[in-house]
């Protein structure tokens, strides 16, 4: 067992970890941070994207003794300040960017990245950078129809609905 | 877009926001006090007598609790089939027993024939390994022809790898066989709709918990039918009286067909849970996933289409073998038969349908139901062999099939395999499909293309498919061996807002959106009043659950129901509050009034009039105001749709690309158009995935080599296009309340047929003579197709 301390959305957290641990065993079961989702065993289906220092990161590839000392942000910390969500969360509702949710919280934070690297991405931008992220609902479309109107873009040309 | 809460209103979805936000609740996500975990040992051959197993080594291990193999179960029941099927001879299907684990053999790879249960995962996991078990490896029976002449049996009491031979309709036989003789024309088109892995991005997952004081379990389980789901345990596997046994499914994360069953790892969990006296849970690695969820489609088929000299069909036949792997899956045997078979007429005025089923066990993971669940495999063989057939006679696809329609003054419409279609029009739906997809526009796109050097093609369908599965009393005729009937509560409450407790489950459907919208229409009341209960056996009446797009159609139409005996009732409380009678009484926007007068009361005050009961007829009305419905469906609805598609291929790699999809669709009534749209973007992903990418590979050996995200190829977004869906031209269904059809299964259904027809429109327009490609099309699969057929 290893001690580990980092901040969490913000806050400094610190738990005793085994070398196996998994950022993501990490998060959910330290932590209780259960909005981070493990969705496959060979780091493919993106439902465990976090960022680490800014960078979004599978936090299923990820040990948790690596992020000792690292800035963490999972999904649990992404609304604004007064609870109500965040302008990409907000995009995904007013799109239906979401059905069952499970790798929703993956996707809201590729995104986020996304839009932080290339604030104003096309349409087969968004689509190639969701390359590491499953959705087994959606077909993508309203996924990525949200997060072009969250980066200011009129997706209104886009099938409606 | 509309932003009102009634029906036909696209309301955002409550859900989301506690998805969004990561504080759902999906079952892994729930830590009950004092829990330990249960870890599987599972075969690594596809088929072995077990000769022995020790235990002894892995119970001395660090943190181990208990170790549980197939001798502790062979007291308990099996995990039933839910559908009885005759063979032609009438002699019944045969049921062999699937046990919680596996006993004397393992059948499949992935078969769990133990299980450890321990304070840590990972100590489970390292007691599993130290399990010692001596298994004699048996020849694997994989392919379906050569299990249906093989002495080697998956399970050897019934001495056969045949389920059953099912002949639909068995009376149309010789007839069908007479026309297809006798035709002018005649296409023949054999096929494979290609076994599919669900994939539900939620792996599945079980916690069973044990209360030593009072005798109750409970489960909590990744369940799209939590009712089916105690009852199957109940009666047939653990016998726990069904008062005893509170099932709860949480938040699902998706399903598509796969969380309707009862598992084995769900009986474990609730044994060993009261063995261990701790609650025990189990959640399954994404590889546990590949290998044992049920898996969908795997049909081999040849059908056969009969034509006149002017294009009319004159009959289809079909001949297909059915996968339904090592064990009988609750709903595996109603699949290829009475969800395939009778939709074999399509949506044609063909005189004679005649199809035969056999299904077939192998020693490869069960095979069930998955999104859409024999409609697809009608869809792919009708809609493929009707495009086969306009090529060889030079008609246009579209023509051809519009020629053929059932029109819309010959509803109800009886199909020739035994269906009772209650309205659509199809030829409505197919000038919308030329409209939205621009077919006018093709040629010019196809030029372009060429230009680029890829080949482009077009590919159109027509499907109709079967909801909402029912009635019951011709479904028990029939050999299914429950009710499909749905079940709601409306429960006002003193202050007026509602819960509504209902049997459906969503797992990603949006019924906690949806169906408040349906009763603030009716009472019209503001639908954040209202809210759904669902999931969770000790809250709600009782239920059916969510899969064959029947949440709306059946579970809805109980909410409908219910929601009537409540304003029934609600306006014999408001007639005797205004002193009137109730036939004076009117219901609009959440008020009773008596017409002609300003006499009115509050929907608000007459629920408080019925909790607080001073000034009150007790004695012809009840106090309180909840209602319960059951609603018996009188018959199938039936969506129906056209969908068109164009694809490029390069001539070079072989590689497809689909362009555009389009899919048109007769949904009936719609409650909230952008829930419905979402659905169809998911079943057309779904759908293309089919088509073009998704392939579950067993060797000869049953090993299965496509067990991860590695190698099973998952539609990702840069795969897919934007789709254009439309849902304008329904017809709604005639014989429920809201007129509503279901909408979650049409395209996964559609889209198939639709996508390969454009891939062999495409090579045909690059001079390839080649009529079919089997699914899924890959560059491989389409590269050697142009080779063979220089
Ligand atoms: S759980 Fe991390 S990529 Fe799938
Ligand atoms: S919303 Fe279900 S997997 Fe994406």
């Amino acid at each position: 067992m290893t001690k580990v301390t980092m901040t969490v959305n913000g806050k400094a957290v610190s738990g005793d970890v085994e070398g196996r641990t998994l950022l993501s065993a990490f998060l959910r079961e330290d932590q209780g941070l259960t909005g981070t989702h493990v969705g496959c065993d060979t780091s493919q289906c993106g439902a465990c994207v976090v960022h680490v220092n800014g960078k979004a990161v599978k936090s299923c590839t990820m040990f948790a003794s690596e992020a000792n000392g690292a800035a963490v942000d999972t999904v649990e910390g992404q609304t604004n300040a007064d609870g109500s969500l965040n302008v990409i969360q907000q995009a995904f509702q007013d799109h239906h960017g979401l059905q069952c949710g499970f790798c929703t919280p993956g996707m809201v934070m590729s995104a986020a990245a996304l839009l932080k690297e290339n604030p104003t991405p096309s349409e087969a931008e968004v689509r190639e950078y969701l390359e590491g992220n499953i959705c087994r609902c959606t077909g993508y479309h309203n996924i990525v129809k949200a997060i072009m109107a969250a980066s200011g873009q009129d997706v209104s040309a886009i099938a409606a609905e | 877009m509309p932003r009102d809460t009634g029906i036909g209103a696209a309301t955002l979805r409550r859900e989301d926001v506690r998805f969004l936000t990561g504080t759902g609740e999906y079952t892994d996500d729930i830590v009950l006090a004092k829990q330990t975990y249960a870890v599987f040992a599972r075969s690594t051959v596809a088929h072995g007598k077990i000769k022995s197993i020790d235990t002894s080594a892995a119970a001395q291990m660090p943190g181990v609790l208990a170790v549980f193999t197939g001798d502790d179960f062979v007291d308990v029941g099996g995990n039933p089939a839910g559908w009885l099927i005759n063979s032609r001879d009438g002699e019944p299907m045969k049921e062999p027993k699937r046990p919680v684990l596996a006993h004397g053999k393992v059948r499949h790879v992935g078969d769990a024939y133990a299980a450890v249960i321990a304070e840590t995962v990972e100590q489970a996991r390292d007691a599993v390994e130290a399990i010692e078990a001596d298994i004699e490896e048996l020849p694997a029976i994989i392919d379906m022809n050569a299990a249906l002449s093989s002495s080697t049996y998956v399970h050897d009491e019934i001495e056969t790898n045949q389920c059953f031979d099912w002949g639909w309709i068995e009376d149309n036989r010789e007839a069908t066989d007479t026309a297809i003789k006798n035709a002018h024309h005649v296409t023949t088109l054999e096929l494979v709709n290609n076994r599919l892995v669900p994939n539900a991005m939620e792996p599945r997952a079980s916690i069973g918990s044990y209360k030593a004081s009072t005798g109750e379990y409970t489960l909590h389980t990744t369940s799209q039918n939590p009712h089916l789901t105690r009852l199957l345990i109940s009666a047939f596997v653990l016998g726990i009286p069904e008062n005893m046994l509170t099932v709860i499914a949480p938040d699902v994360g998706g399903g598509f067909g796969s969380k309707i069953y009862h598992y084995g790892e769900e009986a474990l969990v609730l044994a060993a849970a009261k063995q261990v006296g701790r609650p025990v849970k189990w959640t399954a690695d994404r590889t546990e996933s590949f290998l044992t969820d049920a898996h969908g489609r795997d049909h081999v088929t040849k059908i056969e289409l009969a034509l006149d000299a002017e294009g009319n069909f004159l009959a289809f036949r079909t001949d297909t073998k059915a996968n339904v792997g090592a064990y009988l899956s609750n709903f595996s045997t109603a699949t290829p038969t009475f969800l395939h078979g009778t939709l074999m007429g399509g949506n044609y005025t063909v005189p004679l349908v005649y199809v035969n089923v056999k299904a077939v066990f192998t020693n490869t993971a069960p095979v069930d139901a998955y999104r859409g669940a024999g409609r697809p495999e009608a869809t792919y063989s009708i809609e493929r062999v009707i495009d086969k057939a306009a090529r060889e006679l030079g008609m246009d696809p579209i023509e051809l099939r519009r020629k053929n329609f059932v029109k819309p003054d010959q509803y109800p419409y009886a199909s020739a395999a035994g269906l009772e279609y209650d309205a659509g029009n199809y030829d409505a739906l197919m000038d919308k499909m030329e409209e939205v997809a621009d077919i006018s526009g093709f040629e010019a796109r196809r030029k372009a293309s060429e230009a680029k050097g890829l080949m482009r093609g077009l590919g159109v369908n027509a499907y109709i498919e079967a909801c909402g599965i029912a009635p019951s009393n011709l479904v028990g005729v029939l050999g299914s061996r429950v009710g499909l009937y749905d079940a709601a509560t409306v429960r006002v409450n003193a202050t007026g807002n509602i819960s509504v407790m209902v049997g459906a489950h969503s797992h990603g459907q949006g019924h906690e959106t949806a169906f408040p919208q349906v009763v603030s229409d009716m009472l019209g009341i503001d639908a954040s009043t209202i809210d759904i209960v669902h999931g969770d056996t000790s809250k709600i009446p009782f239920g059916m659950g969510t899969y064959g797009s029947r949440s709306l159609a059946v579970c809805g139409s109980a909410v409908v129901r219910a929601t009537e005996k409540i304003i029934v009732k609600a306006k014999k409380i408001a007639a005797h509050m205004l002193e009137v009678t109730d036939q004076d009484i009117s219901l609009n926007d959440g008020v009773f009034s008596v017409e002609g007068t300003n006499k009115s009361v509050t929907f608000g005050e007459v629920a408080l009039k019925a909790y607080i009961p001073h000034d009150y007829p007790l004695e012809s009305i009840e106090p309180g105001l909840e209602e319960t419905a059951f609603y018996d469906p009188a018959n199938f609805t039936y969506p129906s749709g056209a969908y068109a598609c164009e694809v490029e291929v390069d001539p070079e790699t072989g590689k497809v690309r689909v362009d555009r999809m389009c899919a048109v669709d007769d949904f009936g009534n719609v409650i909230n158009p952008m829930i419905v749209t979402g659905q169809v973007h998911g079943g057309l992903a779904q759908g293309i995935g089919q088509a073009l990418v998704e392939q579950t590979f067993y060797d000869e050996y049953g090993q299965l080599l496509s067990a991860s995200y590695m190698d099973y190829t998952m539609p990702r977004a840069d795969d897919l296009p934007m789709f254009q869906v439309d849902h304008s031209q329904g017809t709604p269904c005639v014989h429920n309340p809201l007129g509503v059809k279901g909408c979650g299964e049409a395209g996964a259904i559609g889209s198939p047929p639709t996508v390969v027809n454009a891939v062999v429109d495409a090579l045909q327009s690059g001079g390839h003579n080649i009529t079919h490609i089997d699914m899924p099309v890959t560059p491989v699969r389409v590269w050697e197709a142009m080779q063979n057929a220089k």
